[in-house]
């Protein structure tokens, strides 16, 4: 066997395997939804329930990303330039919305803040409703994305090293002054990445949400709960809709990583 | 104490200066806080709640027809799909570091689909192509091979994203030696490609598995939750629908626990690969999406940064 013949033979198994497992539906779910036109899918994303979908999904990252954003750098600083003992716990700790189950991390916020829950006298006493409601969501979501900054900013941190910090210090900067002048502009990149990652889990989160928040139509569906309801009552054209949406999301992530990948190493 | 962090005078000299406004104390503070609230007080819950009807009714729950049948389908399914993975992984890593083909950029920024993709959206469209309506007339849905083709989707990226980097800083003239010395082209791959992506890929299958055991939103449409499709995540949300909320807590507990010595594997993979001077490049493994289980702090580094208390 030559190894033209071989480079060819894993052009065609590697590629064929990329093109049927992830572009053909891509392409497939773009053709269904446009077969007949722009305007069922359209309608059926700026009915009231899909704007509301969307307008949730959209609060749910205007909360869930911000907050993780600013514990990701901060929790990346500690681990970096202050490593300690109990750090490593941390660590684990971070990583851990890796390895669970979403349908596991809705149930445990389900049973943290639902009937018979933890926190279930003081919160009804307060008259604050978690589950089956907005905060209930939002956690959830919390919860799934709080690894991606930390892990994308630690890297970086390391490799920019304490000189310039340093440097800055024997000038006179104080510490605010030291972190925007020097550390997060030399950070910004890996923790944009961070962002980007953290956004797209919240967009799409699905399992740990479909748990608590009872997916009622209008007032706690997200955009994927929505595709889900909309599938399960045959409403395909939203369903396509919403899922085309949320691909082009997707896509547009893909975009972002790639320009902060190469920013990141210009 | 938070005055001595932030004053650059007195702080020690190589430890500039890092956590703005807190000192480090308060910062850890947070931040554990932070974890407790959002991740260690709702864990603890579940834990408590699979317990709650004693240790022979978390046996009964964990060990039902059902469950176990769930367990099974979860445990072999995704070990068929790291399997799978593992080898297409490797070959797409390969294509896209040591070949050249026109639309090698998209192909590698398209590999990362699946981590930006919701996962419900993937089950649909992975049902449109592959299911009842399948313009290629191939209806493979609601199957155990649904479960294994979802899963293969969500958990493609794991393997090419931890070997390629490996394979990008692999020394190309050990290859040239062997094949000098007149290897063959697949012995060279065998005793000297293949060693050096080891601890890559050992990590990255480690990852893929450990996604695959939890994921629920791709199976669900695709593969449905019939009695022989129904993995442990979607076994669960039914006992959670039925009610049985001890029961879905005590199977969350057990499935934890298998993606847990996931990531246990992996750091040991890492601890292990840093040991042996292939640290540099697990370490800077491009993260997308996913994480190869610790920080890219290693354990020599880990000393090094220790600070003095500054209690």
């Amino acid at each position: 066997m030559s190894s033209t013949t071989s480079r060819w033979g894993l052009r065609v198994l590697g590629l064929g395997y990329v093109g049927l497992l992830l572009v053909a539906p891509l392409i497939l779910i773009f053709y269904k939804t446009f077969e007949d036109g722009l305007a069922p899918p359209f309608e059926a994303i700026t009915s009231p329930d899909g704007l509301h979908a969307l307008k949730l999904t959209l609060i749910t990252v205007a909360i869930a990303v911000p907050l993780n954003t600013i514990f990701g750098v901060v929790c990346a600083l500690l681990l970096v330039r202050h490593r300690r003992r109990g750090s490593a716990l941390i660590d684990a700790v971070i990583n851990l919305p890796f390895a669970i189950s979403p349908v596991v991390i809705g149930l445990s916020l389900y049973l943290l803040y639902g009937t018979h829950g933890w926190f279930e006298p003081g919160l009804a006493e307060a008259g604050i409703k978690v589950l089956f409601s907005t905060p209930g969501i939002v956690l959830c979501c919390i919860f799934v994305s709080i690894p991606f900054v930390v892990r994308e900013t630690v890297p970086v941190l390391q490799e920019i090293g304490t000189e310039q910090e340093q440097a800055a210090s024997t000038l006179g900067a104080n510490a605010w002054q030291t972190f925007w002048r020097v550390t997060l502009p030399a950070i910004r990149w890996g923790v944009a990445y961070g962002v980007v990652l953290t956004t797209a889990r919240v967009l799409g989160e699905f399992g740990a949400v479909s748990v608590v928040s009872g997916n009622i139509s209008g007032q706690t569906q997200t955009l994927p709960l929505f595709v889900q309801k909309n599938y399960e009552n045959f409403n395909l054209p939203g369903a396509f809709g919403a899922s085309v949406l949320l691909a082009l999301l997707a896509l547009a992530t893909l975009l972002a990583m790639n320009l902060l990948k190469r920013k990141e190493a210009a | 104490m938070e005055a001595h962090a932030a004053n650059p005078s007195t702080a020690a000299p190589r430890a500039g200066l890092r956590l703005p406004g807190v000192g480090a104390g308060l910062g850890r503070g947070l931040v554990v806080l932070y974890l407790s609230i959002f991740v260690l007080l709702p864990l603890a819950a579940l834990t408590d709640k699979s317990f709650s009807l004693g240790l022979s009714n978390f046996w009964d729950q964990v060990t039902t027809p059902a469950a176990l049948d769930a367990l099974k389908l979860t445990l072999i399914a995704s070990l068929i799909v790291v399997v799978i993975n593992a080898v297409f992984g490797t070959i797409l890593a390969w294509l896209l570091v040591r070949d050249d083909f026109p639309g090698k950029a998209a192909v590698n920024a398209i590999i990362d689909l699946p981590f930006a993709l919701p996962t419900i959206v993937a089950s649909l469209i992975l049902i449109e192509l592959w299911g009842k309506k399948s313009p290629v007339g191939i209806d493979i849905s609601l199957s155990q091979t649904a479960v294994v083709v979802a899963l293969l989707f969500v958990t493609l990226p794991f393997v090419v994203r931890a070997v390629q980097p490996l394979l990008m800083e692999m020394d190309r003239e050990m290859e040239e030696a062997a094949a000098s010395l007149g290897a063959g082209g697949f012995t060279i791959f065998r005793r000297v490609i293949f060693p050096n992506l080891l601890p890559g890929l050992a990590a990255g299958i480690a990852l893929a598995f450990a996604r695959a055991l939890g994921e629920f939103g791709s199976v669900l449409i695709f593969a449905g939750g019939l009695a022989d499709t129904q993995v442990s995540s979607i076994y669960i949300k039914q006992l959670i629908e039925t009610g049985n909320e001890a029961g879905a807590a005590a199977v969350s507990v057990v499935l934890l626990l298998c993606s847990l010595a996931c990531l246990v594997v992996v750091s040991l993979i890492q601890r292990w690969s840093s040991r042996h001077d292939r640290s540099s490049g697990l370490t800077e493994m491009p993260l997308s999406g996913f994480d190869p289980g610790v920080s890219g702090i290693t354990s020599e580094t880990m000393g090094e940064r220790e600070d003095e208390e500054r209690e």
